[in-house]
């Protein structure tokens, strides 16, 4: 067999996949803050700390009410969405008229409170949660065992991702908010209800943030700060896709994982880094990111 | 004039001598002020292991010791220094300097250890280190001001390198947290296993802390040594575990030495997830009498978490501070750790033992296996004991450390 840079291709082949299955994380999150911005004009500095809640409220729902893995991937993200849309009600629709900085301050001031909350009455060590009976086990597929679990990480992703795109991009409903993102007094005009449709929207990126977090939860462990670790990567993310660009997210979401996949073979030591080493260069090159517009 | 300036004199001589005598007789009856400072970690992946936990300890040694009675008067203070080495070297500056702390105690993270292992040393303080695992801290930087209590990477080498090596596992993958303390778990365990015959066949160095440990199990895997060594804690050990079962990677026949597992691991892997593995501890909850009533007055006051070993030295390093403290009524730093590493220790939770020149405190070791879940009685039912190491069989002997202060 050929080797490539020292590496048997069967490796290789493994570390790809594994890189594809956290980019599946970085897509969906990075998703729903373009989403997020792309509407509200808000960086939604709050956003790991409710992917970190929907792991949470899919380990509640199991160990408290006994509703398990399944049901949680609907109900989670709901529960979670709802509560987004008290944040965007209470605090967030204040903001709108003011610089992005302070959407940004309060959305991480909310973050770290948030966090604390689940600090103080979880521990910071994390919580165990099952992988559903269903998806246990895995696959050889020669060159590696892939989990069930992990493959349907990936294609529940692409899934939601494509679905997305296609709601806001495709549909009625879609062209209702970008219309309303491009000029919202004349959309009102024409009857649609904005505020509205920006809350749900809100609500919505926060319910997307939680269904990566109930995906999250039976790989890595249910801990307070798992959303706080991932966060800076998936801004990382959603500066180089370029700001408020759904397809940019999706696209560079799973390609940064692909990237740090291979980076973990190569020189694992800058797997953290080489995303902000990607970012800085994308900033230097194409200030308004890989598939941004400039204003 | 001359017997009034005479006459003046000898009373200035004389208010003089009263107001010493007045001083040394207050100095006598008034507690002298203690400060310790508990600086850990509170918010990260450390912080369930260390944190407030390792605070309540403290304050439970000075409870527990009798602290007011026997003329202390004792402040504790605690601070996050969130596992980086420039925020606990300003806390501990900030500490000595401004805030009258006497010795610091806990510092989890090695990194920051030995950064506050030296500021400690230039301002002649006090560091009663039971988080931080890196061996160093009683060989190449060993130091005169700081005890190192609990444990250390030479210890758990010895511990689970000694027992998965004897147990036939003789090939060896390293998944190494990327910072002093993984390197020096690394060293020290490696070590451990080419002396007894194995081989190390290659390590990676992951980002710390990390959450996904997959393509590094699996590049353990591809290596097909028969043991991949987790020299790693917290929350990347229980990542790894969790991982390394997800992957198949045990069922393949390769086995898991976590080299630092603590009781609150366990908790949160869960013993399904957790059973069979091997770990090295000084301490357990479960041990004797003495353990369990300071566990159980410990659960009372964390939500019924019971105290990890890091806590528990804690407890212990302040409890025989304290009695130092009390002994030479002072808070000079050099008198206590004399007096300190010239007396036996001795409380509930390692029995007794000694502080070597080095500062390395010397007490038996324990090798456990993580129970199956059909053999756990309850929560925190988790271990069974397999050996116990005598202290000189755990501990690096003072004279293969390198630490300068023993050279001589």
């Amino acid at each position: 067999m050929f080797e490539l840079l020292g590496i048997p291709p069967q490796a290789l082949f493994g570390q790809l996949l594994l890189g594809l299955i956290n980019g599946s994380f970085y897509a969906i999150l990075s998703l729903g803050l373009a989403v997020i911005f792309g509407l509200l004009n808000i960086i939604n500095f709050t956003h790991g700390a409710q992917y970190m809640m929907g792991a949470f409220i899919a380990w509640m729902l199991l160990n408290w009410v006994g509703i398990g893995y399944w049901p949680a991937l609907v109900l989670a993200p709901v529960i979670a969405g709802v509560t987004g849309v008290i944040i965007e009600r209470v605090f967030l629709k204040r903001l709108y008229h003011l610089d992005h900085l302070y959407g940004l301050l309060l959305t991480f001031g909310l973050a770290l409170i948030i966090q604390g909350l689940f600090r103080n009455y979880f521990g910071s060590s994390g919580l165990p949660y099952q992988i559903p009976a269903e998806l246990r086990g895995g696959q050889n597929l020669g060159f590696m065992f892939l989990p069930n679990y992990r493959g349907w990480v990936v294609v529940a992703s692409l899934v939601v991702c494509l679905a997305t795109w296609f709601i806001i991009e495709k549909t009625k409903l879609g062209a209702y908010l970008r219309a309303a993102t491009e000029n919202p007094t004349l959309t009102q005009a024409f009857g649609i209800n904005v505020p509205l449709l920006i809350t749900l929207t809100y609500g919505f990126g926060v319910g997307l943030a939680a269904f990566a977090g109930v995906l999250a939860a039976p790989i890595y462990s249910v801990n307070p700060n798992m959303g706080a670790d991932l966060i800076i990567v998936v801004f990382a993310v959603v500066v180089i896709g370029g700001m408020g660009s759904i397809m940019g997210a999706i696209v560079t979401g799973f390609g940064l994982g692909l990237v740090e996949g291979l980076t973990k073979v190569f020189y694992p030591e800058a797997s953290a880094t080489v995303i902000f080493i990607i970012m800085a260069i994308v900033l230097l090159v194409k200030p308004a990111g890989l598939f941004g517009r400039t204003a | 004039m001359s017997y009034f300036r005479m006459n003046r004199r000898s009373l200035m001589a004389g208010a003089a001598a009263t107001a010493f005598t007045a001083r040394s007789m207050a100095q006598a009856q008034q507690p002298v002020n203690i400060k310790i400072g508990v600086l850990n970690d509170r918010s990260g992946l450390y912080a369930d292991l260390t944190g407030e936990g390792s605070a309540l300890a403290a304050r439970m040694a000075v409870e527990d010791f009798g602290a007011a009675a026997k003329g202390l008067n004792v402040q504790i203070v605690s601070a996050d220094h969130q596992n980086k080495p420039d925020v606990g070297a300003n806390i501990a500056r900030q500490w000595y300097d401004n805030d009258g702390v006497d010795a610091i105690a806990d510092v989890p993270t090695s990194s920051v250890a030995f950064a506050v292992n030296q500021i400690t040393r230039e301002k002649n303080k006090i560091m009663l280190n039971s988080g931080a695992a890196s061996s160093d801290l009683t060989g190449a930087q060993c130091s005169p001001n700081t005890v190192h209590w609990t444990y250390d990477t030479y210890a758990l080498a010895q511990g689970t390198g000694g027992a998965m090596v004897k147990a036939g596992g003789d090939t060896w993958f390293f998944l190494t947290a990327d910072y002093a303390f993984g390197h020096a778990l690394e060293r020290d365990t490696a070590a451990v296993v080419t002396k007894a015959g194995g081989r190390v066949v290659g390590a990676v160095r992951t980002p710390f802390p990390g959450t996904d440990f997959s393509s590094f199990l699996l590049q353990a895997q591809s290596s097909r040594a028969k043991v991949i060594g987790l020299a790693n804690a917290g929350g990347d050990t229980i990542n790894s575990i969790k991982q390394a079962a997800e992957f198949g990677i045990t069922q393949g026949g390769q086995k898991l030495a976590g080299l630092l597992v603590f009781v609150t691991d366990v908790h949160a892997l869960g013993l399904q997830t957790a059973q069979g593995l091997i770990l090295t501890e000084s301490f357990y909850w479960d041990l004797n009498d003495g353990t369990r009533a300071f566990s159980e007055r410990f659960a009372r006051q964390r939500g019924g978490n019971k105290p990890t070993m890091v806590q528990a030295g804690v407890y212990g390093a302040t409890l025989h501070y304290l009695k130092a403290a009390a002994a030479t009524k002072s808070r000079d730093a050099t008198a206590n750790m004399a007096w300190m590493k010239g007396n036996q220790t001795d409380d509930p939770l390692f029995g007794k033992g000694t502080i070597r020149a080095d500062g390395r405190k010397m007490h038996p070791v324990y090798l456990f296996e993580v129970k199956k879940p059909s053999e756990s009685k309850g929560p925190w039912d988790y271990y069974k004991l397999i050996a116990t190491l005598p202290a000189e069989e755990a501990f690096r002997p003072i004279a293969a450390g390198n630490c300068p202060l023993v050279r001589a």
